[in-house]
């Protein structure tokens, strides 16, 4: 019963108090080699609550079953509990239908989709696909490939030293050329947040369709499609608690309705012959094949669990954290931080003096500190700096003012250790 | 002593803070790049061969504290060794880091390289050390003008 007491009740009380939260992740009581653990990599992926994880062990329990297919009970049982998070998701977005949410793997498909199925069609020889200086290497490649296959360019929008897009900048990159921008709603590598309501105004005005990298977007606000008026947003289950290899692909219907499918297979069709085939309505032309269905199920929990959390509650949490360790790893000698932009979510990138990011993540794992270094898969961002490699801290709502003061401990043990 | 003590030992802060043939070599026999894609580790290692000897190495770059302190002492060790003993050097090596020697048996005969044992307790850090060794070894076996870890 030790164990049950840890879990939250089946029906979430309206707004959890962010502080209480905490003890809802089974995997943060763990101790690591033979310390606390202080989980700072959360941009790389969030821990799950312990309502994801039973619910997906409830699936593979006593629903396993292929969806769409069959006639028996638990078919029916798996492709609704399955299909009811496709209505959860449209919700959590405020998209217009479900129709416009798909399943994919993660952000890197959702991109790749777009890519290859808009890009087929939208792109030509001299067209252009502007991106952006902050972007993750999953919203660069897709499209260098995408580009290169259809004789079109990649542009870039520049940013400034502090990590902020340079807005002038970009309304001159913005031409009848132009046949999408892809844009992070919020950059991995320094945190800045993009004005991307604004960005995305300002290319409509050119009739421009805009896709936003929602991956690290969701997990620490709000977010209304239909309020920033995107086109495309894309996000992955397991940086927002939910489990790895599912995401979510949102597109405006009539967007999604004028591309051809990306993959061919079962699901995706109405009927086949060898001379022809009919793809299915949306959402399903775009989902071939047997989706990752206890994983849906996760994601349908994790959105479940944030909307019983107070999100204005959990942004001024991590805002505060976001400001005491900026003033906290400040105030050690030899220690600069990258990336200064005004807007910014609860990341922070740094380099110490004389000493390289690798040995600093060594240092603090002993100490049972998990950070990420290195160049957080946005090399253009570190070479605009010309650094080879950052550390970076990133918190989610479940960190503590107490960790931060271990992560500073932990950089004077650096210190101590290399000085 | 901690296991990052172990890791991180004085000969290793010492020829991470002043690392030894840290320069070009314009008359080079060869210089091949050797380069961490994870981390960003990026190393050139140049060898002046004469006949069958090392007659020098230097290597160029910037990395970690490990990998620095690694092309350092592997520079030292292999300079004016034949290019089959600079070989067994690197085997030497790798079956330290990789923690194929038994701690028992004592890592005196290892010499300057004993330094590197402790690498083998941090698997992710086994590359850092090796990186500047595979770099020497693609120098004096292949025809390849730079290496990659992955
Ligand atoms: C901004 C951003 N975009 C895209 C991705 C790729 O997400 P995934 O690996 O889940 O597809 C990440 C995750 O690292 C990210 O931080």
């Amino acid at each position: 019963m030790e164990i049950l007491a840890h879990r939250i009740p089946e029906v979430l009380p309206a707004a959890m108090s962010v502080a209480g939260c905490r003890h809802h992740f089974p995997l943060l009581r763990q101790w690591v080699n033979g310390k606390p653990l202080v989980y700072l990599d959360n941009a790389a992926t969030s821990q799950k609550p312990q309502v994801v994880i039973d619910a997906m062990m409830r699936y593979y329990e006593s629903e396993n079953s292929n969806i769409h297919r069959g006639v028996h009970t638990l078919s029916e049982k798996a492709t609704q509990a399955y299909e009811s998070v496709r209505g959860k998701v449209a919700h959590f977005l405020n998209a217009a239908s479900e129709r416009e949410i798909i399943f994919v793997r993660g952000t890197t498909e959702a991109i790749n989709l777009v890519a290859f199925s808009y890009g087929r069609k939208a792109l030509g020889p001299g067209d252009e696909v502007l991106i952006s200086a902050l972007e993750h290497h999953s919203n660069i490649v897709p499209w260098q490939i995408a580009c290169e296959e259809r004789g079109a360019k990649l542009r870039v929008v520049p940013m400034d030293d502090r990590g902020e897009l340079i807005q002038e900048e970009y309304a001159k990159l913005l031409t009848s050329r132009t046949k999408l921008v892809a844009l992070t709603h919020v950059s991995n590598a320094l945190g800045t947040v993009n004005p991307v309501r604004e960005m995305i105004a300002e290319a409509h005005r050119h009739g421009i369709p805009v896709l936003i990298d929602g991956a690290q977007g969701v997990p620490h606000m709000p977010v209304d499609v239909r309020a920033l008026d995107a086109d495309f947003y894309a996000f992955s289950a397991h940086k927002m608690f939910g489990p790895t290899g599912v995401g979510i692909l949102y597109g405006k219907a009539e967007l999604l309705e004028s591309m051809p499918p990306y993959q061919g297979g079962g699901d995706m069709i109405k009927s086949v012959t060898f001379e022809k085939t009919t793809y299915s309505d949306l959402p399903h032309k775009f989902e071939a094949g047997t989706p990752n269905i206890g994983g849906g199920i996760g994601l349908g929990a994790a959105i479940d669990y944030l909307n019983a959390l107070d999100m204005k509650a959990v942004m001024a949490h991590e805002h505060d954290l976001l400001v005491y360790a900026t003033e906290q790893l400040g105030g050690i000698e030899a220690v600069r931080i990258i990336g200064t932009a005004p807007r910014k979510a609860g990341v922070i990138s740094f380099v110490m003096e004389g000493i390289h990011p690798h040995d600093i993540g060594t240092i603090l794992d002993a100490e049972g500190i998990a950070i990420r270094t290195g160049h957080h898969c946005a090399q253009p961002v570190m070479q605009r700096y010309g650094l080879p490699a950052t550390a970076r801290v990133s918190f989610a709502f479940y960190n503590t003012k107490e960790e931060v003061d271990a992560l500073v401990k932990g950089l004077h043990r650096v210190k101590e250790v290399l000085g | 002593m901690s296991a990052v003590n172990e890791l991180y030992q004085e000969v290793i802060l010492d020829h991470n803070r002043s690392p030894r043939n840290c320069r070009p070599m314009p008359d080079a026999t060869k210089s091949v790049e050797g380069f961490n894609p994870l981390c960003g580790d990026h190393y050139t290692v140049h060898v002046k061969m004469r006949e069958n000897v090392l007659a020098d190495v230097s290597f160029e770059g910037a990395g970690c504290a490990i990998s620095k302190a690694s092309a350092s002492v592997m520079s030292s060790e292999v300079k004016g060794k034949t290019k089959e003993e600079a070989e067994r050097l690197f085997r030497d090596f790798h079956d330290l880091v990789t923690g194929k020697v038994d701690a028992d048996e004592g890592f005196e005969r290892y010499g300057r390289l004993a330094a590197f044992a402790g690498v083998s307790e941090f698997p992710a850090r086994v590359k850092c050390a090796s990186l500047a060794w595979h770099t020497l070894h693609a120098a004096l076996t292949s025809d390849d003008p730079r290496v990659t870890t992955e």
